[in-house]
């Protein structure tokens, strides 16, 4: 059992000057065989393990991890989480781990720094005012918080907002949601790490999958750089290196994996208390608690796992930015950097079992699968545990593609992916 | 970011371009025919390649013509550079 992290063991460990802290996870040699693997340390695959081991009672199981927990996607988004979908199905999935964001830090005993200072989603022409419009009904009809907001409301709510009609894509109206938000990435992967690794996961770092072995239709394990483990249930959640990962086991995923980037300017006093998001313009915005604005980019449009996107890119988001928010214009920029992300055609998830016994998908989050981590792992530990998708992710299995029934969120949810 | 050698124009600027996807994905001689599964294969897998890839370009902001490249996607950097319907200069 771990010490409770407290304002008590914060007194305590200050006598010691912070040098006695417990090790939030352990670094443990891979065992030779697990009941499950989940391939990925970020924070839909610790997640997975985490309600694999509380939800099902799953104990005997490893997470792999090429490089360290978090240090891939996760450490790379702008930490924006929503739930105002178009489609039912999405509706579902996103508001479902929503909910699951509002009691984390208390259920995770970890300080995920969840905020909720509402997202909101720009109009720019009539065509996105009626999307806009259509997107808040449908939203309410899902029993999601959305309302609608004219340009004077918008400028209410976000004063910095440059409403002049005079500027190349005006700002028509908005969409607010109030319980959409942000939190600390980093302490989500954390959290979960340290919850997972008390229930016994073993959390196996600098570890590289290099083989998936097949019997027939059936999984036997997984060759990696730390040796040969087996396991008659694989979890691949590796995002941008799905289709890597899904050629070693002689699969071919509907994925495409582009750059997505995102930057960072210099801390300054809080300016902006909210995030705003710019369908049109593709540009949006929020203020980290260090005072950073944190932006964040459109994807390149070509296939590159090089993780650096094109300029013209960075270009183009920041100049919707400047015309946005004028009073931006002198800022500078500290970072820039590139994740890379795997993209379905219909710019939905796969939480899916698949055609070879025992291995299971969850990938194709595109640019939007930060605010998806909790609800993702609860679901894709749900599918790994009962080897059936829950009712939630069931039309999120990968056979749509085949059936042509998809979850086409492109274009349609808040930004364009 | 980097420049790609138009077979038509010459050395540009990769904003110029747009990216076609996957190459030599070949059209179903008889569409009819197809089951549901040929057309998933057809319309939506994609090797997506970390390594050497094979891709269609577009130089949509100059002569506006389709061609081909050879790509190493973990790195961006262009190994050869084909018109359409000739055969790949190299494996």
């Amino acid at each position: 059992m771990k010490n409770k992290y407290s304002i008590f063991s914060l007194i305590k460990n200050a006598f010691s000057y912070h040098e006695n802290w417990e090790k939030a996870w352990k670094d443990p040699a891979p065992k030779k065989e697990y009941e499950a693997v989940i391939i990925g340390g970020g924070g839909h695959g610790l997640a997975t393990a985490y309600y694999l081991a509380k939800k099902h009672n799953m104990k005997n199981i490893a997470v792999v991890e090429k490089g360290w927990i978090g240090g891939g996607n996760t450490g790379r988004n702008t930490t924006i989480i929503r739930s105002n979908y178009l489609w039912d199905a999405s509706a579902g999935l996103y508001d479902h781990a929503l909910k699951i964001w509002e009691g984390l830090s208390q259920e995770l005993n970890y300080n995920v720094m969840f905020s909720q200072r509402g997202v909101m989603n720009l109009a720019h022409n009539l065509q996105d005012v009626r999307d806009l419009k259509r997107r808040t009904h449908a939203n309410r009809l899902n029993g999601i918080d959305a309302v609608y907001l004219n340009t004077e409301e918008v400028k209410k709510f976000c004063p910095i907002i440059n409403t002049s009609p005079n500027i190349r894509y005006p700002v028509l109206g908005g969409t607010l949601q109030r319980r959409a938000g942000t939190a600390r990435h980093d302490a989500v992967a954390w959290g979960y790490a340290r919850g997972a690794d008390e229930m016994g996961v073993d959390i196996i770092q600098n570890c590289e999958v290099k083989g998936i072995k097949r019997i027939g239709d059936c999984v036997e394990g997984i060759e990696t750089t730390k040796g040969f483990i087996k396991t008659k249930k694989i979890g691949v959640v590796a995002a941008g290196h799905s289709s890597v990962i899904a050629n070693m086991a002689g699969l071919k995923l509907p994925l495409e994996s582009k750059p997505l980037q995102a930057l960072v300017s210099e801390p300054v006093k809080p300016i902006i208390d909210t995030v705003v998001m710019s369908n049109a313009v593709h540009a949006y915005v929020s203020q980290s608690d260090k005072g950073e604005l944190v932006i964040g980019a459109g994807t390149d449009d070509y296939v590159s796992y090089s993780q650096k996107g094109s300029h013209d890119i960075v270009e183009g988001t920041l100049n919707a930015i400047l015309e946005l928010y004028p009073i931006f214009s002198r800022m500078r920029m500290l970072r820039q950097w590139g994740g890379i992300v795997d993209i379905c055609p219909d710019a939905s998830p796969i939480i899916s079992k698949t055609s070879i016994k025992g291995l299971y998908f969850n990938c194709g989050w595109g640019t939007g699968g930060f605010k998806a981590t909790p609800g993702s792992g609860d679901l894709f530990a749900h599918t790994i545990a009962n080897d059936e998708p829950h009712k939630l992710n069931a039309a999120f299995n990968i056979n749509r593609f085949v059936s042509g029934d998809l979850v086409d969120e492109h274009g349609a949810a808040a930004v364009a992916h | 970011m980097f420049l790609i050698n138009c077979p038509f124009c010459g050395e540009r600027e990769q904003s110029e371009f747009k990216a076609g996807g996957e190459a030599h994905i070949v059209r179903p001689k008889q569409p009819t025919e197809l089951s549901d599964d040929e057309w998933a294969e057809y319309l939506f897998m994609r090797k997506n390649i970390k390594g050497v890839q094979f891709e269609r370009w577009n130089h949509i902001h100059g002569c506006r013509k389709w061609f081909n490249m050879v790509r190493d996607t973990s790195n961006d950097q262009i190994k050869a550079v084909y018109k359409m319907g000739e055969k790949p200069p190299v494996k």
